[in-house]
Parts: C-alpha cells; structure tokens; sequence
C-alpha cells in the first residue's frame, strides 16, 4: 500500500497559503461587517440626541453646550495605538529571526502601548461618567460607550494575546519556525488598530 | 492500487465497526461525519417540536373565534414556530449536509479546523436549548422572529420573552459564523488534487456562497440584537423613540440588511442540492454548470442590495421604493436561470422517478410558485396591499418549505444511504412525498386568497362573518396531512437505520466524490486522498491515470435492488481494508477532545447568566446570575487548555 501517499504527515492546502491565516482574514470581513453595523448606527445617530451631554460645543436655541469630548487626550492615545503597531513589527521581525530576547521585549512594548491607549480610555469614561453621560442619558451616550466600548474589548483582547505570546517567547516556545502565531497577533493588532484610525476621525473629529 | 485484493466476508454489514463508540466518543468527536449526524438528529428534533407549534397554530385558526390557546400563547407559538424552524431546524439541517458531504465532495480528509467545527455544533445545540427554555419560565419569545423594535424593548415587551431571544439568538449567530468560516476555509483550501474551482461540485460551490452569506450578515445581525440586549439589559437608548428620539426604522434596516440575506441563506444551499439530485436520476451532467455557479454567486451578491422590500410600508419614499422594486426584481432572474437550467438538466434524461428524485422535481415547481408571489411584492404598490397579510404568510412557505424543506428532504433520500449504509424504505418514501405534496399545496396555497381577502398575519382569530373559515379549515386538514407525512418519514428514517437494506458505495450510480468510498464512509474518509481529472469523477475520470479513484468501481456487487424500476447496485460485502482502522492505515486524524463542549458551556453560562439578572429575588433561580462569572471564567480556561491542546 502507497503509505506516504494515505497519510501525508501535512497535507498540502489547494491554494498553498496556510489555513489558519486564511480563516483569520475570513474572521477579520466578519468583524469588518461588526464594526460597521456599530458605527453605521454611531452615524445614523450623529447630532440628534435631545437631551446634553453633547459631544462638541453646541448652541441649541440661543443656549450654549459645553462639548466633553477631550480631543487632545485621544489624539495622544491614538498616537500610542499607532506606535504599538510599528512595534508590532519590530516583534514579527525579532520572532522570524530568533533574536532573543528582543522577540519577547517588543511583543510586550506592544502590549504596554495598547494599555496605555486602553488606561486613557479608562479615564474618557470616568471623567465622561462625572460629566453625567451614561449609556442611559442620550442616543450620544448610547452609541458612544457601545462601539469605543467594543473596540476596547478587542483591544483587551489583544493585549492578554499579546503577553500570552511573551511569555511563551521568554521561555523558548516561539522561534522562526513558529512565526504564525506571531503572525496572527499581528494581523489581529493591525486591524484593531485600522478600525481606530476610522472611529476616531468619525467620532472625535467631524462635527 | 491495493483495493483489488477480495476478501470475502458474505455476511457481515457493511456497517464498520472499528470506530469507538459510546456517548463519551460523540460527545469529544471532531469527525466531521459524526458532528454532521449530530446535526441532523438535533435538528430533525427541532423541526418536530417546531411542527407541533405549526399545528396548535392550526387549530387554533380552525373556527372562528376560537379560545383554544390564547393570544398570549398564540404570539409566542408563531414567533417560536418560525424561529425554530429558521434557526434550530433548517439552517442547521443544511450544517448537517455542509458537514457530512462538503469535505467528502472535495476528496478531504476532514474540515479544515475540527475543534472549531463541534465547537459550532455544541454552541448551537446550547443556543437552542436556551430559546426553548423560555417555554418552560412561561416567556417564550412573542414578538414574531423579525422582533421589530420598539415594541421589542423593555416597556412594550415586558417580562423575560424578548430576553431570551436577544440572547439565545446571540448564541445561534456566534455558532453559524463559526461553522461557516470552518466551511470558507475547508472549501478553498483542503480540496483533492486537480480540484479547481470549477470543477467542484455545485453543492460544495453553493456551501461556500451560503458561508460568506453567513458570515457577513450574521454579523449584522449580532450588533442588532447586541443593540437590542443593551436596550433592555443596560438601559441605552439605540430603540427608544420616545424620550430618546431614536429613529424607528434603524432596527427595521439592521435586521433585513441579515433577513433578507438570511432567507438566501436558507435556499442557496437547497439549490445546490437540487443540482446534485437531478443529474444522478436523469443520468446526464449538470445542464449549464457555469451558469449555475455564477448566478449562485449573483443571487448570493445581490441579495445584499434588496433588504428594504421588506419595508415598503413603512413609507420610505418613492425613490428608495424604486430601487428596491427594482433591485429585488432583478434577483428573478438569476433564479429564473437556474429553474431553466434544472429544466434542462431533466430534458432528454433518463429519468428515475426515485423519491429523492421526486422531491426534487417537486421543488422547481412549488419554488417557482414562491417565486412568483415574490416578484409580485417586488413591486411596492402591490405589495402595500399584501404586506401584512396571509398573502406573504403563503410565499413565505411556497419557498421554505416549497423550497427549503423538499428540498432537504430530496437530499436526505439521496445521502442518507451515504450516512447510515442503508437505503430508505422506497414505499414508505413515496407515501411521505405524496402526502406532503398535497398537504402542503392544500395549506398554503389558501393562504394567497384568505390574503387577498384582507386576513392579516400574526392574526390570533377572526369572525365567522369575515369568510375566512372554509379556507382556514381547509389549510387545517392540509397541515395535518403534512404532520401524517412527517410521521411516517421520522419511522422510515428510524426503521432503516436498523435494518435497512445495505447500499454498498454507489446505490444511485452518482458521479461525484463522495460515492467513491464506502458507506458509511471510515473515519479517515480516504485511504488515499483522490486525483481529481474532471467535474464528475465517477463518470468521466479515467481510473487508470495515477492514483485515480481508489474506491467504488472495484467493489464486488452481491445483490441487485429495483427502485422506481431500475437496478440500483447494492453491495453487501466491503473489502476488509475498508474496515481497517485510520491507525493500522497510519493515517493521522486529530484526537478526540473535551474543550469544544466546555467552551460552549463556558459561553453559553455567560448568557445564562446574563438572562436571570432579570428574575425577581423570590424566585429560586435569581442566584443564576453567578453563572455569568463561571461563564467568563470557563470561557478563559477553556480557551487557553484548547490552544495548548496537544496533538492538534
Ligand atoms: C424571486 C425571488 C424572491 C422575491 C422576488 C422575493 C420577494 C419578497 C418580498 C418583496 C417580500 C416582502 C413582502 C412583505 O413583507 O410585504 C418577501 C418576503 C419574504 N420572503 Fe421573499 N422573495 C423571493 C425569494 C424568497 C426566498 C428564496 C425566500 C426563502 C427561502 C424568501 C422568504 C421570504 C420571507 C420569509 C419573507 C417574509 C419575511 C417576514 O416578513 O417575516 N423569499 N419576499
Ligand atoms: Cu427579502
């Protein structure tokens, strides 16, 4: 019998691109579609809430809003996603090489720039929550919390991720020949990341 | 070649006994055949418990003024009936053949990702389970499966009813878009040798349309309900018109931008079916192959351009009505194209009227009834007249279950002898169509005048002076002929599995894949994997060239059996290689494993959880809630011990 012909130790993929790469491009159109249900009803609902808070400066019948939205603040978050994704490339760079232990300090870099993104978020909320917004308080408040709310949740995701994959690199199970781990975080950061870069011109800066 | 060796075991099944068995072994499987079984068994369940509802709701509307149940209960029966059929019954009666067949169609030893794939299966047999239980709390759901809100949010929709649906649906959503990310990728990647894309078979190409369909609509679909369960969980404000301002018709776009695409969902697959069935019982390929694939691919594209036919009432204005009159009569045609090309397949054929065969044939036509009444309602001044009423109650279910379930039932006299080794009884399977094809035309097609006439849908009784009674009786006698059916098809399903005759590999003579191997195919599928030379193997692949296909055409034929009067070759005796197993082959298959099950727990607790937040401190179930932290936590562990898994 043609042993190695029945049971072919990897079998080959039709197209010869790996699978759990593919099925994560797959999963990142769905999460696409997620994104953009939420942020199609962000949109839908820009600028009609009838009750305060607001998000920018507004004056409604001759009175005058004060916006809550700290513009500054997100810029610089923003800023430190960003950076996180470049050293997300330093550590896929560091893992194909096998360059200890430069794999595992970028891959925690990057984790610590999504918390840093992640802690000013905290604050947003807090700070917002003192404000009086709520989910409850208007379609603003409502829209607002749900999609940064869920792309926080994915980047707390990544982050647990992020450090799983450091830690495992600290103790030698990550090398070149098992880059496509690293490979996916990687991916997945870089998405979390693309999706910000929409949210926050259409949340913090059009009016 | 090494299959030529006989060995001759007169009496022994076919049925192989070299797999593990026992609960434990079904409830750790990874084999795609056995999740695609369980598949089909929980939902053949369903569609029973969904088919009680149908009658209660039949004889409820059997006289007029009839107390019966009342109109409580009666809105829970139609918003459960419609979905279990939808989410617990149909959908995933098509997982069960996406699951079965699709990777022996393309010469695959198993899908591309097996964890993930009974990870589907328990989080959906979960999912439902918890949708059902409102029964049990006395809270089904009861605001019809489109759940328009804002009736569905907390101060119309009072109590746990709507609960249940934001939730469970959440669960049935998160497990179809991951079968069908599993199905995207087995498709693309894991086909035999020499597969390319058009050669597969059209089962397989309309599974990978369904898949993407699934997997971008459902996921608007989760941010809808997630709105909704905020709404009513957490008190936002994304439904409520009245101190928030929200607009109305936001979830009335969110859920058809999913519905309609759903309802494609639902008969894509169906199609694929049909393309398969028609060919082997007329003996000639697929009339058209091309034009089938690409205005599958039409239909799958434009069905995302028509969702709002379905508010045409609601006042959009004349130019979205336009478009959207317009969109939706442009799908008539691909769809039309494909009855032209099933007509085609059948013409000139040498046809054998098989009952698989006769569900199919059935299907072009009551389908092409559902068609019809929809390009009806395309157009918007029509429509505004049969919005609404029984009218759209009889297309509904000229394309369900005039489409969708004939259909199934097509497939599943034509791919149960694969499953089980045995044939279904032949006579019994002739009573199960008769009765359904006339119980169903007797139900529904009433419908379109009692619509006509004005009954409204959703309608919980009417009076005697309305004229609605005699068709509303005659549709009553129709469902229960339907159910009479039914019942006999569930005991030909049972009785055949235990003694049905045997089928040997190939029992219709058929030409794709998965009829090269035995049946019930082994665990590793293929002792080798196949080289693919043509569309349709079994008939046109020269078996000389390379490997070939190893299967099928070598066996010995013991027995002849006549169905709908031709011979059909039913092989009793397997060769013994058959029966060895994937170890002696040394042939790898990933390793049963538990997490799949405890991750669907771990997820479906948090919901659990979510829902007796609601419950009233008296009540004994109000402490539930911890659930939601054993949830997340079983969620965590379960993720990490799956990633770790050795020998995945
Ligand atoms: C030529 C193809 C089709 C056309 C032109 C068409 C058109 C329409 C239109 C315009 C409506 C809206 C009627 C109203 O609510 O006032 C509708 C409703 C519906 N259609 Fe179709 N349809 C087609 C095929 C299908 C198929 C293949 C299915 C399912 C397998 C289906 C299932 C449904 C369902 C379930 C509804 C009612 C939804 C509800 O209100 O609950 N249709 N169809
Ligand atoms: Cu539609």
């Amino acid at each position: 019998m043609s042993a190695h012909a029945a049971s072919p130790a990897h079998i080959d993929t039709s197209t010869g691109l790996d699978s759990r790469k593919m099925a994560f491009w797959t999963f990142i159109g769905s999460e696409c579609l997620l994104f953009g249900s939420l942020i199609a009803t962000y949109m839908a609902y820009k600028g009609r809430s009838i009750n305060p808070p607001y998000p920018h400066d507004v004056v409604i019948n001759g009175k005058a809003f004060h916006g809550i939205l700290n513009i500054p603040l997100t810029s610089f978050s923003t800023f430190i996603l960003l950076m996180s994704s470049v050293a997300m490339v330093f550590a896929l760079w560091n893992v194909q090489r096998g360059n200890k232990p430069w794999d595992a300090f970028w891959l925690f870099m990057t984790a610590l720039g999504g918390s840093i993104f992640l802690g000013c978020q905290v604050f947003e909320f807090t700070h917002f929550y003192h404000e009086g917004l709520t989910l409850r308080s208007n379609l603003f408040g409502s829209t607002f919390y749900v999609l940064t709310g869920f792309h926080g949740a994915h980047v707390t995701v990544g982050i647990i991720y992020l450090i799983t994959l450091g830690v495992m690199a600290l103790r030698g199970r990550i090398g070149p020949e098992r880059t496509l781990n690293v490979e996916i975080a990687g991916l997945y950061w870089h998405f979390v990341d693309v999706i910000w870069i929409v949210i926050f011109p259409l949340v913090y800066l059009i009016r | 070649m090494a299959s030529t060796a006989t060995v001759a075991a007169p009496h022994a099944p076919a049925v192989a006994h070299y797999e593990p068995t026992g609960l434990w072994s079904w409830i750790t499987t990874v084999d795609h055949k056995r999740i695609g079984i369980l598949y089909g068994v929980t939902a053949f369940l369903w569609f029973l418990v969904a088919g009680v509802e149908a009658l209660m709701i039949r004889v409820q509307l059997f006289v007029p003024n009839n107390h019966f149940v009342t109109a409580e209960t009666y809105n829970s029966l139609f918003t459960m009936h419609a979905l279990t059929m939808i989410f617990g019954a149909l959908m995933p009666l098509t997982a069960a053949f996406f699951n079965f067949i699709v990777p022996l169609q393309i010469g695959a030893r198993d899908v591309a990702f097996p964890r993930l794939n009974a990870l589907s299966y328990w989080l959906f047999l979960f999912g439902s389970l918890f949708l059902n239980f409102g029964w049990v709390l006395k809270a089904a759901p009861d605001s019809g499966w489109f759940a328009y809100a804002p009736i569905t949010t907390l101060p119309y929709s009072p109590g746990m009813h709507m609960d249940f649906y934001v939730l469970g649906l959440q669960v049935l959503g998160l497990s179809s878009i991951i079968a069908s990310l599993n199905f995207i990728i087995t498709i693309i990647n894991l086909r035999a040798p020499g597969m390319r894309l058009m050669r597969m078979p059209i089962f397989t190409w309309m599974t990978l349309i369904t898949s993407v369909l699934i997997v971008t609509a459902m996921a608007v679909f989760t941010i809808a309900v997630t709105e909704l369960m905020f709404d009513r969980l957490f008190g936002t404000n994304f439904y409520n018109t009245v101190s928030a301002g929200a607009d109305p018709l936001l979830w009335q776009h969110l859920f058809w931008m999913f519905g309609h695409p759903e309802v494609y969902i639902l008969i894509i697959p169906i199609m694929g079916m049909i393309s398969e069935v028609l060919p082997t019982f007329s003996r000639k390929p697929l009339f058209g192959y091309n034009v089938m694939v690409f205005s599958g691919v039409l239909i799958g594209w434009l069905g995302w351009g028509v969702w709002s036919h379905h508010m045409f009432a609601t006042g959009m204005g004349p130019i979205a009505d336009s478009f959207f009159s317009l969109s939706t009569m442009l799908i008539a045609i691909p769809t039309g194209i494909k009855i032209f090309n099933w007509l085609g397949t059948l013409y000139g054929g040498s046809i054998r009227f098989t009952t698989a065969m006769l569900f199919a044939v059935a299907f072009i036509a009551m389908f092409t009834i559902g068609g019809i009444s929809g390009v009806m309602h395309a157009s918007a001044p029509s429509d505004l007249q049969q919005s609404d009423t029984y009218f759209i109650v009889a297309h509904i279910h000229y394309v369900f279950f005039g489409g969708t379930v004939l259909g199934l039932w097509a497939a599943l006299y034509y791919w149960y002898p694969k499953v089980f080794g045995r044939l279904l009884d032949e006579k019994l399977g002739q009573f199960h169509f008769w009765s359904t094809f006339v119980g169903m035309n007797l139900t529904f097609f009433p419908m379109h005048f009692v619509g006509m006439f004005g009954m409204p849908r959703r309608t919980w009784t009417y009076g005697p002076e309305q004229g609605f009674t005699a068709y509303n009786q005659a549709e009553t006698v129709g469902a229960f002929i339907i159910a009479l059916g039914t019942l006999v098809f569930a005991i030909n399903l049972f009785t055949a599995w235990k003694r049905g005759r045997i089928a040997g590999p190939n029992p219709w003579g058929a030409a794709t894949l998965e009829w090269s191997i035995p049946s019930p195919p082994p665990a590793y599928n293929f002792r080798e994997i196949p080289v693919v030379h043509s569309r349709m193997p079994l008939w046109e692949d020269d078996p000389t060239k390379e490997a070939g296909i190893p299967h099928g055409r070598v066996e010995e034929e013991t027995e002849q059996v006549t169905i709908a009067g031709t011979q059909v070759a039913a092989v009793r005796d397997v060769h013994d290689e058959n029966k060895m197993s994937a170890h002696d082959l040394g042939i790898h298959l990933p390793p049963p494993s538990f997490w799949p099950i405890v991750l669907a727990a771990g997820i479906s607790a948090i919901f659990i959880g979510l829902i007796f937040r609601q419950v009233p401190a008296t009540s004994a179930w109000h402490n539930a809630w911890y659930l939601m932290f054993a949830g997340i936590a079983t969620t965590v562990v379960s993720i990490y011990a799956w990633a770790f898994e050795p020998g995945h």
